[in-house]
């Protein structure tokens, strides 16, 4: 069960170390889930790309004040955080831990972005760097081999944008239309600015526990964990034999199958939505359609409020944070509460998926309702 | 200046292949497979015995975007400039340019080495071989 979620605003947060913006997420996840932070008997925290800190779990142990039987730091780029999320679930049912806080800070916004700006290596000559240019190189070969048109992928920068609107947590509260997309300032082909997340400052985090330990503790309002699931596909952009398929898709069918349902009983889906093309893929991968059809499946705002698979209702990456994923988790937790500011009506089942790297890591969760 | 490499002994026989006028890969003597870029290990076999072999020049775009904007000072006067994948006959892949108009790239398309001096290194990059393709 996550019994918590809290998190801090969202955007600039000059002066926040992510040390005290891990606590301040946790002390509020410890007060959603109405748990005393005595009970946390297991830390798991997320390498902040902005500075690396040897042994930084401890460095957020200590200002917790908290003394974890298991934990650490992992680094799955933007998969870890339902990563964490699954290491937490399985250490609570082998008896290593009671309670577990899973938590991420990282401030690239108001500090270091250059992890995402980096050269590639040796190739950097060729005047190859950055993340983008490498989602770039996917959804080219996406388009010519399928067939996806840049105004497809503008369907799912347009729904992100228009659920983030009405989210007052959301970093960029502004809905665009598909000519405000295709006429923004053009990045990399064939990416413009708005195919591109957000850079955010910010912390969020997670209370995990078993459905027991929740009643004992009177957790108010624990979302059940129906199923989780990862894949990892290694190679280089240069180097991926298939560069249109990635692990999202052994990652959903582990967490489908441990959830005991298909993609057509999704009722709302969070899809990490680093650059438009991800979430087009995941689709894909995900089964929601078939390889190639994920352009005419989020055509004609499928993907939005009342459309046949809402999605990203928060804003996501692009409109709500880019912070890497833990958000997505959070609006799926309130999705299944009922209390999202984009509701779907009657949702009994979520999908979040988180992924990091240019498409190297991919972690998927499954949440339900009691 | 453009971003140098940085040279190590695994990668020297890359880097003085180019200087040389040709593009070397390395090749596995137990399990046949070819590669780039270098290192210690066949990646498919986990063996550390290879020789490097010289690539014959042909390939095949695998990808490609259009920078519109530079992220490193050196190519705020190269913009818009092509990143292309390209995968060499042989079968190892690399990140290179490819010499065209951004109108004729496309995936699969046919390409032939050309070692450009560019800056003071020598760079492995493309052509169309086809000549002009419409598509």
């Amino acid at each position: 069960m996550i019994a918590g979620v809290g998190h801090t605003a969202y955007g600039k947060l000059p002066g926040r170390s992510p040390t005290s913006m891990n606590v301040e997420a946790v002390r509020k996840a410890l007060a959603d889930a109405r748990v005393e932070k005595d009970a946390v008997d297991a830390l798991f925290v997320k390498y902040p790309t902005s500075g690396h800190v040897p042994m930084y779990g401890q460095v957020v142990a200590e200002a917790l004040g908290v003394q974890p039987r298991i934990g650490g730091v992992w680094d799955q780029g933007g998969a870890t955080n339902i990563s964490m999320l699954s290491f937490a679930a399985m250490a609570i049912s082998h008896g290593q831990c009671e309670v577990a806080v899973v938590t991420t800070a990282d401030n690239p916004r108001t500090g270091t972005r250059q992890a995402y700006e980096r050269a590639w290596g040796d190739d950097a000559p060729f005047g190859w760097f950055g993340t983008p240019a490498g989602y770039a190189m996917i959804a080219r070969r996406h388009m010519e081999e399928f067939g996806t048109t840049h105004e497809q992928l503008g369907e799912i920068a347009v729904a992100a944008r228009r659920h983030g609107a009405t989210n007052p947590d959301a970093q960029l509260r502004a809905p665009i239309t598909l000519e405000d997309f295709t006429q923004s300032r053009p990045v990399v082909d064939p990416f413009c600015r708005d195919d591109c997340c957000l850079i955010s400052d910010g912390a969020a985090a997670i209370v995990v526990m078993s459905r027991e330990r929740a009643r004992q503790l009177g957790a108010p309002a624990p979302v059940p964990v129906l199923g989780f699931g990862q894949g990892q596909t290694s190679w280089e952009v240069a180097q991926r034999p298939t560069l249109t398929e990635t692990a999202a898709a052994v990652s959903a069918h582990t967490a489908f199958a441990m959830a005991g349902i298909g993609p057509e009983q999704v009722d709302v889906a969070q899809l990490y939505d680093c650059f438009t093309i991800t979430v087009l893929m995941t689709l894909e991968d995900y089964g929601f359609c078939r390889k190639g059809q994920g352009g005419p499946f989020v055509a004609d705002g499928a993907l939005q409020l009342g459309g046949a698979l809402p999605t990203n209702t928060s804003g996501g990456l692009l409109s709500e944070t880019g912070m890497p994923g833990m958000q997505l988790v959070l609006e799926g937790v309130r999705q299944m509460r009922g209390t999202s500011v984009n509701q779907v009506p009657g949702a009994q089942t979520c999908v979040v998926s988180n992924q990091g790297g240019i498409m190297h890591t991919h972690s998927t969760l499954v949440l339900g309702q009691e | 200046m453009l971003p140098r490499p940085e040279v190590t002994p695994l990668t020297e026989p890359y880097w003085s292949g180019l200087a040389a006028g040709e593009l070397r890969f390395q090749h596995c003597r137990d399990c046949g497979n070819a590669w780039l870029p270098a290192r210690d290990e066949c990646p498919r076999c986990l063996s550390r015995s290879h020789d490097w072999q010289v690539a014959s020049g042909g390939g095949r775009i695998i990808s490609w975007v259009v920078y519109r904007q530079a992220v490193h000072e050196a190519f705020v006067e190269r913009i818009p400039y092509n990143v292309a994948i390209v995968e060499l006959d042989e079968g190892p892949r690399l990140i290179t340019n490819v010499d065209a108009r951004e109108e004729e790239l496309a995936i699969e398309l046919p390409v032939r080495l050309r070692i450009d001096e560019d800056d003071g290194l020598h760079l492995p990059r493309f052509t169309l071989a086809g000549g002009r393709w419409s598509r």
